[in-house]
């Protein structure tokens, strides 16, 4: 991203003959530079102008793809450091580690942990990525019924681990069509591997011992052709490993420097025997930088953490993340339980109803559409309003769910109780609630 | 192409605090790059886990959270001393629940017992938290400050509505203060700004830029913590330059994920090991973002983080 649309412009043919798709030159070349769209639409033109630019407006650190179809994984395509400047793009994906040397009985239990790890969180479906299947007991044989029974019992995209050409090739003859990531090519051997992932159309990985030598080495299948990689700087200590994520980062974005411009995978699994540390480890990753994470395992007290660690730190800052609007039975309401009402913020969702949840008072609680907005913001944007509201309890039908007519309203929106009474009608009496969450247990065991 | 990486470029670093007056007494603080930025510059104090101890038996705690403590959840004393004596507690921070309005509405003499009967028993430096409710605050921690008078220790939280009582008293009694705002670096700055105009020295000022658990806004308190250390360390933004603390204890036993037992959610897995799990993968990403004290409540969890800080630096 080099370049600006203008300097862009300047190379292009300026035939308006819009078979790219765009009405003008310099309109291409604007969502050129904005990365939006790919040079190759331009008929005319010349190789020489597009090597050139395609140098120029490659995004700083490339997007690669794991997997086919809808279940592919994309990884990297970052264009910040840090969240609060622009959303972190492509959400880093987990993996679990499974060896040809483990038991049958182990192979399968890990195989279950992938495809039943899944957990539902403000309307998504949070699910790990990828299978890291290694070969480790020197057996093509072995190594391909592997590879066969992940393929076929799972949805999972894959990585092959093996440096050894007939092992790999073994593996990917049995999940061609997944389009697996190879690893990985190192400096002094893997070049039959890469020769794999280019007949195969696959990504590569690349390990080196240190940044230098991997820049080494990617700089070196740049130059062959390779354009769709992932780098391992080699780093097993989370010193270095963090280290390594912060200047490959910082290298592609603020240096331009290509050989680095590429996402990362790590292996937290191959750095501690302590299944509470590894995933401590990934937690440090998660927030820094791993373009892949690759665990020992997804049992559910480590992988659900991470999962919604995962969730947050990619949740675009700019736009708050929603709940449905709806009511929510929580406690299993009954027809004299309390009623609040309050906005679908999912941070306003997530505290309300833990402290309802908590209190174990049976409760209705109606959710409106604020777009996101926090109770006092959505007040003030004119979105959480008398008029509003009294037009949404109408809406729901709350009325015929309790015999009561008591609608509880979140504290901080106290001065709107006579006008909300009125735009109900006065069917319904308002009753002005806590301030804080946190008073919520207390308040409304008193009222129940 | 040679590998370049380029550094960042700081201009300021943050100030060191100190608590506590004995031999115990710890510092946080001092660094003059970003989290666990080691390669390029100076990090001499490492960030801090504090290991939190309620004023009252909690109630809404997740089972894990109160297993470690159900022998002296009703004594505050024995509580902090079995922090520090089993579980090697650097800083134990006492939160004065009970004198929430909203609860056992305890008097504020009554909490600066509380308080006093630790200090006299435990060597290692204090952080008190009143119940968050400012106009409680105010008449508590002045008492509470009284009663720690020549022990140093770390107050708060002072708010917008209660800095200037809050503030005063640490001033008068020889405390540093913890500065409250919610999340944004703005309403940070100007609350420093105005306990800086008491008279509170920056050294003494501490920010607390309101704690989301994990799953539960944890990623604006992330953001504005790394937006906070860069106005101190790349801007020169001198009102900035001070340590940062982050409640995270207190919310995240409180959180369903953390509480709801197996039984109930078997896709969940085992409640225990969740909750740690829960508790550190949240403190380990404010360590991450900057924060130089994170509260916790379960021993487990906190020599976890404590472990792997150790391996960062």
């Amino acid at each position: 991203m080099g370049l600006s649309g203008i300097e862009i412009f300047k190379k292009l043919p300026k035939k308006n003959c819009k078979e790219c798709g765009v009405p003008t030159c310099l309109a291409f070349a604007m969502q050129l530079a904005q990365g939006k769209a790919e040079l190759s639409l331009c008929p005319y033109v010349t190789d020489e102008v597009a090597a050139e630019l395609s140098e120029a407006s490659a995004p700083p650190i490339r997007t690669v793809t794991i997997g086919v179809g809808d279940n592919a994984l994309k990884i990297g395509g970052e264009t910040v450091m840090f969240r609060h400047d622009k959303t972190f793009e492509n959400p880093v994906g987990f993996a679990i580690l499974i060896s040809d040397s483990m038991s049958e009985g182990e192979v399968d239990d890990k195989i279950k942990q992938f495809n039943e790890t899944s957990f539902e969180r403000v309307g998504l479906n949070l699910r790990p990525d990828l299978l890291a299947l290694k070969s480790e007991a020197n057996d093509t044989n072995k190594y391909a019924s592997l590879v066969k029974k992940v393929a076929e019992q799972t949805e999972g995209n894959i990585i092959l681990i093996s440096e050894s050409k007939e092992m790999m090739e073994a593996g990917l003859n049995c999940c061609k069509e997944k389009k697996p990531l190879l690893y990985a090519v190192t400096s002094n051997g893997g070049s039959d591997i890469a020769g794999l992932a280019k007949e195969n159309g696959c990504p590569l990985a690349v390990k080196g011992a240190n940044l230098e030598e991997t820049a080494q080495i990617t700089e070196r299948l740049v130059k062959e052709g390779f354009k769709d990689l992932v780098i391992d700087s080699g780093a097993r200590n989370i010193k270095q490993l963090l280290e390594d994520q912060i200047k490959i980062r910082r290298a592609a974005l603020k240096g331009k420097y290509r050989p680095l411009g590429f996402p990362t995978i790590t292996f937290p699994n191959e750095m501690t025997n302590d299944s509470m540390k590894e995933a401590m480890y990934a937690a440090i990753m998660v927030a820094k930088y791993a373009g892949i994470i690759v665990l020992s395992g997804f049992d559910a007290p480590r992988i659900f953490p991470l999962l919604v660690q995962r969730l947050n730190i990619y949740t675009d800052p700019q736009r708050p993340m929603v709940m449905e609007q709806k009511i929510y039975e929580l406690n299993t309401p009954s027809k004299n339980s309390p009623v609040i009402v309050t906005t679908n913020f999912s941070l306003t969702y997530f505290i309300v109803s833990g402290e309802v949840e908590g209190s174990k008072v049976p409760t209705w609680l109606c959710i409106m559409d604020t777009e996101g907005l926090s109770t006092l913001t959505a007040w003030s944007a004119g979105k959480f309003v008398p008029d509003l509201i009294a037009a949404y309890i109408k809406k729901i039908g709350i009325a015929d769910k309790v015999e009561h007519r008591k609608i509880i309203i979140p504290g901080y929106l106290a001065q709107i109780k006579g006008e909300l009474e009125d735009e109900l009608n006065n069917e319904w009496e308002v009753i002005v609630g806590p301030r804080e969450a946190g008073d919520l247990p207390t308040f409304l065991q008193r009222i129940a | 192409m040679s590998l370049n990486i380029p550094l960042e470029k700081y201009t300021g670093s943050i100030r060191e605090t100190i608590i506590g007056g004995s031999n115990k007494a710890v510092k946080i603080g001092g660094e003059s790059v970003l989290a666990f930025h080691k390669f390029e510059g100076n990090i001499p104090n490492k960030p801090l886990v504090a290991l939190g101890v309620c004023d009252i038996k909690p109630t809404d705690w997740a089972e894990a959270a109160i297993e470690p403590f159900k022998d002296c959840l009703d004594n505050p004393t024995a509580w902090a001393k079995k922090c520090v004596e089993e579980y090697g507690a650097d800083v134990v921070c006492i939160e004065l629940l009970g004198t929430d309005p909203n609860g056992e509405n305890k008097g504020p003499e009554e909490a600066a017992e509380v308080v006093k009967g630790i200090s006299e028993n435990i060597n290692v430096p204090l952080i008190i938290y009143g119940s968050g409710k400012s106009e409680k605050d105010t008449a508590v921690l002045k008492k509470v400050a009284e009663a720690c008078q020549g022990k140093n220790v770390l107050i708060g939280a002072s708010k917008e509505d209660n800095y200037r009582s809050v503030g005063a008293a640490c001033l008068g009694y020889k405390h540093s203060v913890i500065a409250e705002t919610p999340i944004d670096v703005n309403l940070a700055k100007q609350l420093n700004i105005l306990l800086n105009n008491l008279g509170l020295p920056m050294e003494n000022i501490v920010i607390d830029p309101s704690t989301g658990a994990l799953g539960y806004g944890i990623e604006y308190t992330y953001s504005v913590i790394e937006r906070d250390r860069l106005a101190a360390l790349t801007q020169s933004d001198e009102k900035m330059q001070v340590p940062i603390i982050c409640n995270l204890g207190k919310d995240s036993w409180k959180t369903k994920e953390s509480k709801i037992s197996q039984e109930e959610m078997p896709s969940y897995g085992d409640v225990k090991k969740r909750g740690i799990m829960w508790e550190a993968v949240g403190a380990m990403s404010l360590f991450v973002a900057g924060a130089n004290v994170v509260v916790m409540r379960h021993p487990e969890a906190a020599k976890l983080v404590k472990t792997v800080i150790e391996e960062l630096l």
